[in-house]
């Protein structure tokens, strides 16, 4: 028999194409989906966060086949996986592993959107989406860190929730409703398990697949932030600067896959525990309501924003000021796309204003994200107490400096872009 | 968007796309090892599956004694010899002659289903759908006339004799299973472990 | 009278505590790869520790990973009742310790994990005598420990001058300060062991995956290569 070699409407993919659009569905997303042809090492990470997600999902899976949601069993079952489940150790290292590494490409693919504009219009709602994923994905990080019920989960959570009683009014209400019970326990446990294994994945999942049919809809960004539909053949209607994302795009994708899997391996087999920046030594003690370790600090990836919350001073005697920033921190990024008055979208037609104040903000969040590791007084005390400022201790000084420039590259976001001298944009991209 | 100046390689284009995809695939299968290996037992279930010891001096002849290994019932029958000589006379057995091999380790592939021709071990679990049977050892009482003394299935009314082998007509289909066991001394059986030299 | 005691007692113990913050830890002599000291390891911490701790997500059959067979376990380290695939249980209970000793002792499976080898390589070497203490005992790594030395008569006893924080042997014990620094040793070496038995497969395995890996790296660089070589 003969084969036709275009695909329309033979044999099996011909019978599914009647009753599903398979082939329409690739062609659209794939082999026929163009994306500009000059995508940097920036434009990996959006793959591969959506790598992570299923390694999450399938672990998670195999993971709750072990795990015992209840106060008296999790530590030990998360030692059962460990020890006893045959490759059970491989499964969780991949977990731990790929919880801390989802938000390493999630971090470096927000700073690409920040750098080249991806959120400014067409794609205000692409970013939106992308915002809400980081949220729930904070959310998602939160509730996991509780199951392993060591030392860290329980007092990390306890600390958190707690935050839930400085909101005016309702807040002790809050806390308890949240809690399920006086302080963290069992019941408190149950539900979070509830939300981190079908609440929030479900929603993740749901969100993801709108940020995807967003960007298909309003087609990728580039580092030159052109819209390379404007440059279209006169004949074919496909745009001059664009290639199929397959098989270009999926084949350069592999690369990067090929290079995060050997971090990702690495780390796995050779280092999981990262330096107790990914598995904390105090989390090898199991939880103890009665016995608070010395210095609690939340995994690495939250340490920015707590590094904000303990940063604000309390006022009135409400550590409310404090939560507020914190939860403003996050929040903030959902207004980017109307802060920004640039006449260019990417960095690279940008002017020196904008530059700079991204490297500020850059460099705030590391610091922040830094301190927010250590105790308040790691870096000494001053002798003499400030006036104005208050505090006396360095750390928490530089920490309130810090947070002031991380919310200033948002709010003097309109000014300094207006201001700004931008550069002449080509009107095509360039490799 | 294309030069014509590199001719494109189909040939070697190809040996990539396959050496490539190949190669995703082995990883890709190696990576599903450990999910699929971790829904094994684990090593808390095997310890709990370990062959389990049982002291067998106080049954008498005649009397039955339940122990548990892995979870389900084990029955450890010391028949007496009018028990053993009655096995001889049991017609209408579906598998007389032990041809399901299964069902029992090679060492009692014998006509009392035993090691020792007394001691009858056997897991009293139906074959059928997993019901558990009702030891019926004496003859006739409320299992008929006919009855010479074995077990008998609630469920669905199987009948096995007193060599946990099953009669015709029953919905059974396969005899009792004998579980792998060893005598350790006179008075204790290990219910679990093969004896030595036999693997 | 009796409070100003007891104020300045308490003064001088919390400036301890700070002081004991600072305690610099010994390096633990840690060798995965040395079988034979994680079985002697394995013997002492199944001979003195394990009569109070716990080490209970550990089975004993888990011990062939370091040479040993099961009927050496069987023989030298259960007790009859025990079988091999049994958990590093203990009988005492948990609210009877926690009358005993104040605190109950906590199970030591991954202690090592959490402490760190140093720690308990440190902590095992500085008990002193401490006539204010219940058990007459101090640590200056863990301050105020529950734990009495329960290895004074291997160790000896040790006194502490409070001014240069030095320790003095006062009374030699059974071993001599090398054996017993190798004994210790051989118990924190073990507990690393413990806390992840599998550690030393897992990083075996690494290699392997690596290597696989970089073939794949390679494959698909060149792959990219190939089809990217038209696009300008």
């Amino acid at each position: 028999m003969e084969k036709k070699s275009n695909t329309s409407s033979t044999g099996m993919l011909g019978w599914i194409d009647e009753r599903f659009p398979l082939s329409s569905f690739i062609k659209n997303h794939l082999t026929g989906y163009y994306a500009p042809k000059n995508f940097n090492f920036w434009y990996l990470f959006g793959a591969l966060a959506l790598f992570v997600f299923v390694i999450q999902i399938l672990t998670g899976i195999f993971l709750t086949m072990h795990y015992k949601p209840s106060a008296a069993e999790a530590f030990a079952s998360v030692e059962y996986i460990m020890r006893d489940v045959s490759f059970g150790w491989l499964i969780r290292y991949m977990h731990s592993t790929g919880s801390s590494l989802f938000f390493v490409v999630i971090y470096l693919h927000m700073f690409k959107g920040l750098m080249y504009g991806s959120y400014r219009k067409p794609r205000e709602l692409l970013w939106l989406f992308g915002v809400f994923i980081f949220l729930l994905l904070m959310a998602e990080a939160f509730f996991g860190y509780l199951l392993p019920w060591g030392q860290m989960s329980y007092w990390g959570a306890q600390v958190i929730v707690n935050l839930f009683t400085s909101v005016p009014f309702i807040g002790p209400d809050l806390a308890e409703w949240v809690r399920g019970d006086y302080l963290v326990s069992d019941a408190t446990l149950n539900r979070f398990f509830a939300f981190h294994v079908i609440a929030l994945p479900l929603a993740l999942a749901g969100l993801i697949f709108g940020h995807l049919i967003a960007l298909h809809e309003v087609g990728s960004n580039n580092p030159d932030g052109i819209e390379i539909k404007d440059m279209k053949d006169k004949k074919t209607g496909i745009p001059l600067d664009g290639i199929p994302f397959h098989p270009y795009y999926t084949i350069k994708d592999l690369v990067g896959l090929s290079v995060f899997l050997i971090v990702f391996v690495s780390i796995i087999f050779f280092a999981p525990e990262m330096g107790g920046y990914f598995l904390e030594a105090n989390n090898f003690v199991p939880a103890n309501p009665l016995v608070t370790p010395d210095h609690i600090a939340p995994v690495w990836y939250f340490t920015p924003f707590y590094s904000i919350l303990r940063a604000v001073p309390p006022l009135f005697n409400s550590q409310f000021p404090g939560v507020a920033a914190m939860g403003l921190s996050v929040l903030i990024f959902f207004f980017v796309p109307w802060l920004d008055k640039s006449k260019v979208n990417s960095i690279r037609y940008k002017g020196p204003l904008y530059k700079k104040w991204l490297s500020t903000f850059v460099i705030s969040f590391i610091v922040l994200g830094y301190l927010g590791t250590v105790p308040s007084n790691v870096w000494g005390q001053f002798y003499i107490a400030i006036p104005i400022i208050g505090g006396s201790d360095v750390a928490t000084i530089v920490a309130r400096i810090f947070t002031a420039t991380y919310f200033l590259f948002f709010i003097l976001m309109p000014i300094y872009s207006r201001k700004d001298i931008t550069k002449p944009v080509p009107k095509r991209v360039r490799m | 968007m294309t030069d014509e100046n590199k001719k494109i390689d189909l040939n070697r284009r190809k040996f990539l796309l396959t050496a490539t995809s190949i190669t995703g695939a082995i990883g890709v299968s190696a990576a599903g090892i450990p999910f699929v290996s971790s829904m094994l037992p684990s090593e808390k279930a095997k310890a709990a599956g370990a062959p389990v010891a049982v002291d067998i001096a106080g049954i008498k002849p005649g009397e039955i004694k339940t122990s548990e290994w892995r979870g389900q019932p084990v029955w450890i029958l010391n028949r007496s010899d009018e028990m053993i000589k009655k096995l001889d006379n049991n017609k209408e057995l579906a598998d007389p002659d032990l041809k399901v091999v299964s069902q029992q380790p090679k060492y009692c592939q014998n006509k009392t289903r035993s090691i020792k021709s007394n001691l009858l071990v056997v897991v009293g679990i139906c074959t059928h759908l997993g019901c558990a049977p009702s030891p019926k050892l004496l003859p006739k009482g409320d299992m008929g006339t006919e009855w010479e003394g074995g077990f008998f299935c609630p469920c669905h009314g199987s009948k096995f004799d007193l060599a946990g082998r099953v009669f015709k007509g029953s919905p059974a289909p396969t005899n009792l299973v004998v579980p792998p066991h060893k005598y350790i001394n006179e008075q204790t059986v290990l219910i679990g472990e093969d004896p030595e030299g036999v693997a | 009278m009796k409070n100003i005691i007891i104020s300045i007692a308490i003064i001088i113990l919390s400036s301890f505590s700070f002081a004991s913050e600072s305690v610099k830890l010994q390096k633990a002599p840690i060798d995965l790869d040395d079988t034979i000291s994680l079985q002697r390891g394995a013997r002492n911490f199944v001979n003195y520790c394990l009569n109070c701790h716990s080490a209970s997500y550990m089975r004993y059959n888990r011990l062939t990973d370091i040479g040993l067979t099961e009927e050496l376990i069987k023989d030298n380290l259960l007790f009859t009742s025990d079988k091999v695939g049994d958990p590093m249980a203990i009988s005492m209970k948990y609210s009877d310790a926690k009358k005993w000793f104040g605190a109950a002792p906590p199970n030591l499976s991954v202690t090592a994990r959490s402490r760190g080898a140093d720690w308990i390589y440190s902590y095992l070497r500085s008990f002193y005598r401490d006539p204010s203490r219940n058990m007459g005992w101090n640590n200056t790594v863990y301050k105020n420990s529950a734990m009495p030395h329960i290895l004074w008569e291997l160790q000896g006893e040790q006194h502490i001058n409070h001014e240069t924080n030095n320790f003095k042997l006062v009374i030699p014990g059974k071993l001599s300060p090398k054996e017993y620094d190798q004994f210790i040793g051989d118990i924190t070496n073990y507990m690393v062991f413990m806390s992840e038995p599998g550690q030393q497969k897992r990083r075996q395995m690494g290699y392997y995956v690596l290597a696989f890996l970089f073939l794949l790296l390679v494959l698909t660089i060149n792959l990219k290569k190939e089809y990217w070589k038209n696009i300008k």
